[in-house]
């Protein structure tokens, strides 16, 4: 496969950035779409030129490291990252478009690479659960319905990665904190700081900079685990009744 | 985070925005049935605009009702308005550096054009007061102390007609989202099959809304109402 490919290029935080277009022969429609940006630095390599900065991990779509705004899409045209993704997916002599995420909560550091801390910080205001040290408890003695479990497991699947945050119109990170405090909130051990949560999260959210929800569902296309539009409802059903109980 | 409150964030925001749509919603679908009457010809339609007015009669004053919803409304009116500005200039804000190629992949057309469909609706708003409320402003040059015959006059003029009816498609649009995103919004949408009801509600409730609006408008075109 040929390509062209226009890629965001910034040499810094501060830096001004544009787009820079590349060509790129000899692409195998099996090669992952990073793997196709591994070929095009080394062919940058190879010319002296400064290879293209992204984030990448696992590679293997559990991590959430990697994540770029492709064509337009977020992690590109299929439901998947950006690391599962391959070339077969375009067609020869295409040309691709690849940007960072755009959030004013998610600042690009160089090229393709932005700094989500926001996201852990949201985290740090309750995206986990107080327990005891010691032994562990008996598995048996707090019961969870099979439907809540379900639940909670399938939004616990999300993985950080920005997507949502990427695709929305509005820059709102609603989604990401949905899925976490459905995923919190469907188990009994997430209800002792149910009503804290939320509204920490929230506020977290809204300190970041994120935009507020217009539920536009972009959010939910993008998201490569296929988090449901329901969690943002549950979200504002928590922040509800935390206002309705005082917080 | 300290000295975090639940009703500071843009959620609480957007619960503004939802409960004070709801109540538009209200008022929308009242005034398209006393609109319809217009159907029934001359004296109902009057009537209805008369009775109105007496509503609580004497319990309540002269035009007591009236009044307690008009405060009502722009009250709702203001919420929903401030919330949004504040909501717009955030996402705004929120996305500083555009893309140079995005896709609204997942997103309805009516759900993207909340806002300046809003600022639509709101245009029409007041010059269909100016028109019809405060204003009374015949275009025909004929009496404007009479609802119905106000009525005809004004319809009879296409160009009249025709920012009506862009109006109710833009209304129509709101609501296609509004309605279905007041519902997510107020956590009443926890699964995907209340999801897709409310999206149905919604998309029915703006048709029969535009449809409904738009019938007496045509009916004066066409020549059933004269």
């Amino acid at each position: 496969m040929k390509l062209t490919l226009k890629i965001w290029r910034q040499d810094g935080p501060t830096a001004e950035g544009a787009i820079h277009t590349y060509q790129l022969d000899d692409v195998s429609p099996d090669m992952s779409f990073l793997e196709m940006l591994d070929v095009l630095n080394e062919q940058l390599n190879a010319e002296g030129e400064e290879p293209i900065a992204f984030d990448s991990d696992c590679r293997e779509g559990i991590c959430g490291m990697c994540g770029l705004m492709i064509n337009g899409d977020a992690h590109g045209p299929e439901v998947t990252t950006t690391c599962q993704l391959h070339m077969r997916s375009f067609s020869d002599g295409e040309t691709i478009t690849i940007e960072p995420w755009r959030s004013e909560a998610f600042p690009v550091l160089k090229d393709l690479v932005v700094d989500r801390s926001a996201f852990d910080r949201i985290i740090q205001q309750g995206g986990y659960i107080s327990v005891n040290t010691g032994s562990a408890p008996e598995a048996h003695s707090v019961p969870v319905p099979r439907d809540d479990a379900l639940r909670a497991f399938n939004v616990a699947t999300c993985i950080g990665c920005g997507a949502c945050v990427a695709a929305c119109p509005n820059g709102s990170a609603s989604l990401f904190m949905g899925a976490k405090i459905t995923h919190l909130g469907e188990l009994p051990q997430g209800q002792p700081e149910r009503d804290s949560r939320v509204v920490n999260m929230v506020a977290q959210h809204d300190h970041e900079g994120f935009g507020g929800c217009t539920n536009i569902g972009a959010c939910t296309a993008a998201c490569p685990k296929e988090i449901p539009l329901d969690v943002i409802s549950q979200l504002n059903k928590d922040l509800r009744t935390a206002i309705k109980h005082g917080h | 985070m300290k000295g975090a409150r639940a009703s500071r964030t843009t959620i609480a925001l957007k619960l503004g925005m939802a409960i004070s749509g709801i109540l538009f919603l209200g008022f929308v679908l009242a005034h398209m049935y006393g609109n319809l009457k217009a159907f029934a010809g001359h004296d109902a339609f009057n009537e209805y605009a008369e009775h109105l007015r007496e509503i609580g009669e004497p319990m309540l004053p002269h035009e007591g009702l009236l009044w307690i919803l008009r405060v009502g409304l722009i009250g709702a009116l203001v919420v929903h308005v401030y919330c949004a500005v504040v909501l717009w200039r955030r996402a705004a804000r929120a996305r500083g550096t555009k893309y140079v190629t995005k896709k609204q992949t997942g997103a309805t057309r009516a759900s993207l054009m909340m806002r300046w469909g809003g600022v639509t609706i709101l245009l029409f708003l007041v010059w269909h007061l100016l028109n019809f409320t405060i204003g009374k402003v015949n275009v025909q040059g004929g009496a404007t102390n009479d609802p119905y015959n106000l009525l005809v006059d004004s319809f009879e003029v296409w160009w009249l007609t025709l920012i009506y009816i862009v109006a109710m498609l833009a209304l129509g649009a709101h609501l296609h989202h509004g309605i279905w995103s007041a519902a997510q919004t107020l956590g009443w949408t926890g699964t995907a099959a209340k999801r897709q009801r409310a999206k149905t509600v919604g998309f029915i409730t703006a048709l029969i809304v535009t449809v409904g609006f738009s019938l007496v408008p045509l009916g004066v075109l066409v020549g059933i109402i004269k």
